[in-house]
C-alpha cells in the first residue's frame, strides 16, 4: 500500500479543485451541485482514513509532484505523515457536516457556495501535504481566497466590516509570511522543509527568518498579542460558515506552527519560553475575553483563542507526551467546537438571534439540542468521560512531567473559567423563561433570511384588499398558536454527529491516544520525514 | 543597498497608510507592503548575478537565480487578485469606504428592523423588473441574460420567495 499511495497524494488537491469547478459551472441545478460537493468531501474523507492507516506506524509517505529525481530539494515534494493525514480526516468530517448544516439552512442553494467550499478543500489538503514553505504560502492563499468569498457571501446580509477586517489581516500576515519565507530563502539558500531540517539551530540568520516565518503564522492563528481580527470577523457570518472556519483555517495553522518548529528549529529547547508564555496568555484573555461578550457565538469564538493557547502548549513543551498531549488536544478541539458551533447555531437560524438576553427555557423546548450543547460544552470545559477530559488531563501531566507548575496552575484555571462560561450559556439560552416575543421573533428571522411569507401575512392582516400568495400552512398554524416554532430535524443532526465523535474519543480516547503519539514521534524525530523527501 | 533602501521607504509607506480610515487607502498600502516584499524576495536571490537563468544562454555563476523570480511572479498574481477583492469590498454594501464601525455588532440583526434588509430591497428590484416587462421593456424582464452571474449566485434564496417573481404583480396584470 505505501507504494500505491504516494503518487496519488496530488489527487487530495487535484480532485476537489476539479470538482469546484464543475460545480460552479452547473448553473440551475442545486441538487447536483449538492450532490458533487458531498460526494467528493466523503472521497476526501474516505482517501484520508486510508492515509491515516497507511501512516499509523509512523511511515511517512512522499511524493515529488515534479518527478524531478535528479534534484529532489526543488521537485515540489508532498509528504503525508501520522499527524497531517489526522488533521486532514477530522477537517473532512468537519467539512461534511457543516456543508450538511448549510444545506439545511438553504445556504448551499446560492450557487457559488460549494465551490467555494471544494476549493477550500483543496488548499486545506495542499497546506497540509506540502513539504516547502513557499508552496505552504501558495496553499494557503489558495485555502484563503475562496474564504473571503464565502465570508462576504454569507456576511453580507449583517455588513461588510467583518469581511473588510479578515481579508485585511490576513494579507498582512501573509505579507509578513513572505517577507520571512524570503529571509529563509535568502539565509539558508532552499525553502524546501526537509533540506532546512535543523537550519535554524546552526545559522541564528536563518532562526530570524524562520520566526518571520513562526509570527505570520501565528496571526493567522489568533494566538494571543494578534488575536483580535477573529473574535470580529468569526461571528459576523453564518453559523455553517463560522463552524466550517473554526475547524479550518486557526488548525492548518497549528500544524504548520507544530510542522515547522519540529524540522526547522529540530525542537530547540532555546526558544520554547516564548512559546509556553504565549500559551499562557493566550488561554487566560481568550477565556477572559468571553466574559463580556452577549451571544453564543461570540463567546464560542473568544474560547477557541483560548483552547488554541491549550493546543500551543505542545510545541512549548516539545517532548513526547506534551506533543501527543497536544496534537490530541488540537484533534479534540476541532469536533467540540464545531459541534457547539452547530447546535447554538441550529437555535440562531431558528429562533433569529444567539444573544443570550433574548433566549430562554431552550432545555424544555428543544431538549434535544440542549442535550448537544451539554455534550460538547462539557467537553470543552475537560469534564469525564468525553474527549476533553482526557485532552486536558493528559497536557496538564505533560506540563507538570516537565515542572512548568506556573503553566498548569493556568491552565487548571482556565478550564474553570470556561466550564463557568458554557454555564453562562447553558443558564441563559437553555434554563428560565422564553421571552415572550420568542415566535415572532423567529418568524420574522425567518422571513428575512430565507424569504418566508410571514411578513407578508402581516401585510395582507393590515391591509386586505392587497392580494398576496397565500400563507404556506406552517406559517398559519404558528401564528394562530397551534403550532410550535421547533428546529428541524437536519439543523440537529449536523452537531449530533460532531457530538457523537467526541462522546466515541471518550470512551476510546485509546485509538486517538495512540495515533497522536505516532504523530508526535514523527515530530520529535523529523528524520524519517527527511528521508522520505531527500531519499530514493 | 539600494533595494534594502527602497524596501524600508516602501514597508514606511504601506505603514502610514494602513493607518487611514479608508478603504481604498487601505489597499494602496496593500500593494505597496506586497511590492516591498516582492523586492525583498527578488534580494534573496542576490541581484549581483543578472544574467538570463536559462540553460545554455549564460554561465552558471552569472546566471540569475530562477527560483525568487518564481515566487515574486506567484506572489505579484496572489496580491493582485486579492488587490481587486479588496477594492471590490470597498464600494459594496455600504455607502462609502470608510472603515469605522457603526453601533451595530455581529448577531444583533433583529435590534435594528427599520434598516433596510436584504429580502425587502431584493423584492423591490423583482416588483420594478416585472412592471418593466409588463409595460413592454423587453431587456428590464428579471430573466433577461444581462449579466452572466445573478444575485441569486451569491445569495441564499428560498424557494418560496423566488417561485412567484410576484403575485400581486400578477393579479394586476
Amino acid at each position: 500500500m505505501t507504494e500505491i499511495l504516494p503518487p496519488l497524494l496530488p489527487l487530495l488537491v487535484g480532485i476537489p479543485l476539479l470538482m469546484g469547478a464543475v460545480g460552479a459551472a452547473v448553473r440551475k441545478n442545486k441538487r447536483l451541485r449538492h450532490v458533487i460537493s458531498l460526494g467528493t468531501l466523503t472521497a476526501l474523507f474516505a482517501f484520508s482514513v486510508l492515509l491515516v492507516i497507511a501512516t499509523h506506524d509512523g511511515t511517512v509517505l512522499a511524493h515529488k509532484v515534479g518527478f524531478w529525481d535528479f534534484a529532489p530539494q526543488i521537485a515540489i515534494p508532498f509528504v503525508v505523515d501520522a499527524l497531517n493525514s489526522l488533521v486532514l480526516m477530522i477537517i473532512c468530517i468537519l467539512g461534511i457536516t457543516s456543508v450538511m448544516f448549510a444545506m439545511a439552512t438553504h445556504e448551499a442553494r446560492a450557487r457559488f457556495f460549494h465551490p467555494f467550499v471544494l476549493i477550500l478543500m483543496a488548499g486545506v489538503a495542499g497546506a497540509l501535504m506540502t513539504g516547502d514553505i513557499f508552496n505552504l504560502f501558495v496553499f494557503i492563499e489558495v485555502m484563503l481566497l475562496p474564504s473571503y468569498g464565502l465570508l462576504a457571501m454569507m456576511g453580507a446580509k449583517l455588513g461588510a466590516h467583518g469581511a473588510r477586517i479578515y481579508v485585511s489581516v490576513n494579507l498582512l500576515a501573509s505579507t509578513l509570511l513572505l517577507i520571512g519565507i524570503g529571509l529563509v530563502y535568502a539565509t539558508a539558500g532552499t525553502v524546501n522543509l526537509a533540506e532546512l531540517h535543523g537550519a535554524a539551530v546552526e545559522d541564528p540568520a536563518v532562526a530570524v527568518g524562520g520566526g518571520v516565518v513562526l509570527t505570520a503564522i501565528s496571526i493567522k492563528a489568533a494566538v494571543v498579542p494578534v488575536h483580535g481580527w477573529l473574535t470580529r470577523t468569526y461571528p459576523m457570518t453564518s453559523p455553517a460558515v463560522t463552524a466550517l472556519f473554526s475547524g479550518i483555517h486557526t488548525k492548518v495553522s497549528i500544524y504548520a506552527i507544530y510542522r515547522i518548529y519540529s524540522i526547522l528549529f529540530d525542537g530547540d529547547e532555546k526558544f520554547l519560553w516564548v512559546a509556553l508564555l504565549v500559551t499562557s496568555l493566550t488561554m487566560l484573555v481568550g477565556v477572559l475575553g468571553a466574559i463580556g461578550e452577549k451571544t453564543t457565538r461570540s463567546i464560542l469564538v473568544f474560547h477557541m483563542i483560548s483552547q488554541i493557547g491549550y493546543i500551543l502548549i505542545g510545541v512549548g513543551l516539545f517532548t513526547g507526551l506534551g506533543l501527543t498531549a497536544g496534537i490530541f488536544y488540537l484533534l479534540h478541539h476541532m469536533i467540540v467546537k464545531a459541534s457547539l458551533f452547530l447546535s447554538t447555531g441550529a437555535i440562531e437560524e431558528t429562533y433569529g438571534t444567539g444573544e443570550i438576553d433574548r433566549l430562554g427555557g431552550m432545555a424544555k423546548r428543544e431538549p434535544l439540542i440542549a442535550i448537544i450543547f451539554m455534550i460538547a460544552a462539557l467537553s470543552l470545559a475537560g469534564l469525564p468521560p468525553f474527549s476533553g477530559f482526557v485532552a486536558k488531563f493528559s497536557i496538564i501531566m505533560a506540563t507538570l512531567e516537565q515542572a512548568h507548575y506556573w503553566v498548569a496552575a493556568v491552565a487548571v484555571l482556565v478550564s474553570v473559567f470556561t466550564l463557568l462560561s458554557m454555564l453562562k450559556i447553558w443558564v441563559g439560552v437553555f434554563m428560565g423563561k422564553p421571552p415572550a416575543d420568542l415566535e415572532e421573533n423567529a418568524l420574522t428571522y425567518q422571513e428575512r433570511m430565507h424569504g418566508k411569507r410571514y411578513l407578508r401575512v402581516q401585510a395582507q392582516a393590515e391591509n386586505p384588499t392587497l392580494t398576496i400568495g397565500p400563507p404556506t400552512a406552517t406559517m398559519s398554524a404558528v401564528l394562530s398558536g397551534e403550532r410550535a416554532v421547533k428546529i428541524p430535524a437536519k439543523l440537529i443532526i449536523p452537531g449530533a454527529i460532531l457530538a457523537g465523535i467526541t462522546v466515541f474519543f471518550g470512551f476510546g480516547a485509546e485509538l486517538l491516544m495512540m495515533l497522536s503519539e505516532t504523530a508526535a514521534e514523527n515530530l520529535l524525530n523529523p528524520q524519517e520525514y527527511v528521508e522520505a523527501v531527500m531519499g530514493s | 543597498m539600494s533595494i534594502a533602501i527602497a524596501v524600508g521607504l516602501l514597508t514606511a509607506a504601506a505603514v502610514y497608510l494602513f493607518m487611514q480610515r479608508g478603504m481604498i487607502r487601505i489597499v494602496l498600502g496593500f500593494i505597496l507592503a506586497s511590492h516591498a516584499a516582492n523586492l525583498l524576495l527578488f534580494a534573496a536571490g542576490n541581484t549581483a548575478f543578472r544574467g538570463v537563468p536559462y540553460i545554455g544562454t549564460s554561465d552558471y555563476g552569472e546566471g540569475a537565480d530562477p527560483l525568487p523570480q518564481a515566487f515574486v511572479l506567484t506572489a505579484i498574481v496572489i496580491a493582485f487578485s486579492i488587490t481587486m477583492f479588496m477594492v471590490t469590498l470597498a464600494i459594496t454594501t455600504t455607502g462609502d469606504d470608510d472603515t469605522e464601525n457603526d453601533e451595530d455588532s455581529p448577531a444583533k440583526v433583529l435590534t435594528a428592523p427599520d434598516k433596510d434588509d436584504a429580502a425587502g430591497s431584493k423584492v423591490d428590484t423583482d416588483s420594478t423588473g416585472a412592471v418593466g416587462a409588463a409595460t413592454g421593456g423587453a431587456d428590464a424582464s428579471p430573466s433577461s441574460p444581462v449579466h452572466d452571474f445573478e444575485a441569486s449566485d451569491f445569495t441564499a434564496q428560498d424557494d418560496d420567495a423566488a417561485e412567484p417573481p410576484n403575485a400581486d404583480e400578477g393579479s394586476d396584470r
